[in-house]
């Protein structure tokens, strides 16, 4: 690597610290990723300026042809992608993140040839292409569990574990193999395939509630990937950006679980709400009553009180209903009524997604609180309107230690005066657990679509 | 050899540690930004496709470089774009906000 290849580097690498730095604070998150993209932009022209000699008259076409339709397909799949599959768009981009650092990997030990692989370059090589696998066939399947087009449910069988432990074993002995014996094709082929086998097996039995948390945990593998590719390579660049999102991915999954009051461990192993919760969520349901409302009275009732404070769920997302609950909100404002949302940190799908929605609703920034700002002010609220949301209202995270959910932070949503709640049934959350909330006297439901119920609403608050 | 392994796996320590520090100040609002931010910039590894890549010269080279070459520009570019789409907003809103107190 020249002198000037090396400041170049340095120089991106700095824009990249800078640009994740930015993204820390919502004033001047924009310019922080435009910053990190202006520092990718330096390195990749760097990089292919100084390649000029080395370029085959195939290596042109091939690189011309990637890029072109790359960008393509990266531009129009960000442009066009709906707000609420946001999550899986960014699983995809990851994934294929973590395809190329296996295929950079795959490339330069075909380049060293067969033979003992010198454990310098070997043990990277082996690590990106594991890895790297790893992250793209299981960010295939969270795409593909996100976007329903398998079932959000956990898919266990018998004896999952173990064999799961096996072809990690298999994989571990490939590897040893390349590094020990011989780095023949063969072996590091059928090293990628069984990386693939792993990553599917390892999402298959997580459940869509646990998927932001695995996407997170799959963008911090990517990342260690791309450090690993650097370490092929001899390239600094690599190896800083890579090891930057690899560490400060594995901080934000963890932070994500502990939102979520789940630990990684058992994300990973233990197949959430798949059995337990079920049978809890049925002996919960027996012959007690809820009180459900029209949605004329839930209007007035909305119409003359104080303040409100509106809980966004998963159900909001999914009915594409924030345009309507900002229309909610804004007629309740004309009438005198204080308006807030309350942000759980795991409403939506992913942390943060639910002010993703709103803001794209154009709901005034001002107006969205987070848990730990708003939860002493649900005592003093006259209604609180919980849309499509269930699990992180449930008082039983407070109350039941044995509960799955016990200990997981939530929105003290039951201390106010009054509760309304739009639910399509009364089926349980995504942790498959009842909530007591729903037969508290305080309580009254209103049961539809969120999307349906909202404008019903807006058309009682306008007459009431 | 060994000295060029020690320097490069300094980097690598002192990369993690970067890393932790930068991001532990995130408010929550902004994790979805943040992990498709950082998804973005791993997609550096455009930079060892481009490297791979250069020199192809037989079917099965130039297969996997073209594949790496587009499989890590549509991580680069989709992830900067996306991820633009989401702070844009951010910003919308809050130039809303202004706009309707005044």
């Amino acid at each position: 690597m020249s002198t000037w290849t090396a400041l170049v580097y340095l120089g991106a690498a700095v824009l990249f610290i800078l640009g994740l730095k930015l993204l820390s604070s919502p004033r001047s998150a924009r310019r922080g990723n435009q910053l990190a993209a202006v520092g990718m932009i330096i390195a990749v022209v760097w990089t292919a300026v100084g390649l000029w000699g080395r370029f085959t008259a195939t290596g042109v076409a091939v690189c011309v042809a990637g890029l072109v339709l790359g960008g393509a397909a990266g531009t129009i799949g960000a442009r066009r992608v709906k707000m609420t599959a946001m999550p899986q768009m960014v699983a995809l981009f990851n994934g294929v993140g973590g395809g190329a650092a296996a295929l950079v990997a795959v490339s330069e030990l075909l380049r060293l040839g067969a033979g003992r692989a010198n454990p310098a370059t070997g043990f990277p090589s082996v690590f990106a292409i594991v890895v790297g696998g790893v992250s793209f066939a299981g960010s295939a399947i969270a795409f593909a569990k996100l976007q329903e087009m398998m079932t959000g449910r956990p898919i266990t069988y018998p004896g999952q574990q173990l064999v799961n432990a096996v072809i990690a074993l298999v994989i571990v002995g490939l590897a040893v193999t390349i590094l020990a014996f011989s780095n023949s094709p063969v072996v590091f082929t059928l090293l990628l395939a069984l990386a693939l086998v792993l990553g599917v097996a390892f999402v298959l039995p997580i459940g869509g509630a646990d998927m932001p948390v695995v996407i997170s945990l799959l963008n911090a593998f990517t990342g260690l990937a791309v450090a690993a590719s650097g370490f092929v390579l001899h390239n600094f660049a690599l190896i800083v950006a890579g090891t930057l999102v690899g560490a400060s991915g594995s901080i934000l999954t963890k932070l994500m679980g502990d939102a979520m009051g789940r630990s990684i461990a058992s994300v990973l192993f233990g197949a959430f709400g798949s059995v337990q919760g079920g049978a809890q969520a049925q002996a919960g349901a027996d012959g007690r009553s809820v009180r459900s409302a029209s949605a004329e009275d839930i209007g007035t009732m909305l119409a003359y009180s104080r303040n409100v404070i509106v809980v966004p769920g998963y159900g909001l997302a999914v009915a594409q209903a924030q345009h309507v609950v900002r229309e909610l909100a804004e007629l309740l404002e004309k009438k005198g009524v204080e308006v807030r949302y309350a942000i759980h940190p795991v409403a939506g799908r992913m942390p943060g997604h639910m002010n993703v929605l709103l803001a794209e609703a154009n709901v005034p920034y001002d107006q969205l609180k987070e848990m730990d700002e708003i939860n002493d002010e649900f005592r003093h609220t006259d209604v609180v309107l919980v849309v499509g949301a269930n699990d992180v209202v449930n008082p039983a995270a407070r109350t039941s230690p044995g509960s799955p959910i016990y200990g997981m932070p939530i929105l003290n949503v039951d201390q106010a005066k009054q509760i309304v709640f739009l639910k399509r049934s009364m089926r349980p959350g995504f942790a498959g657990i009842d909530n007591e909330l729903l037969y508290d006297p305080k309580t009254v439901m209103l049961f539809g679509d969120a999307k349906d119920s909202l404008s019903q609403l807006v058309a009682a608050v306008k007459s009431a | 050899m060994i000295a060029q392994l020690i320097v490069e796996f300094t980097y690598f320590v002192l990369a993690v540690f970067v890393g932790i520090e930068v991001i532990s100040k995130v408010p929550t609002i902004l994790h979805t930004p943040l992990m498709s931010g950082s998804n973005a910039i791993h997609g550096i590894i455009l930079v060892g496709a481009l490297v791979i890549a250069a020199d192809a010269h037989d079917p099965l080279t130039a297969g996997l470089g073209f594949l790496a070459v587009l499989l890590a520009t549509t991580n680069v570019v989709g992830g900067f774009v996306v991820t633009d789409r989401m702070l844009e907003m951010f910003k919308s809103r809050r130039t809303n906000a202004e706009a309707q107190k005044q």
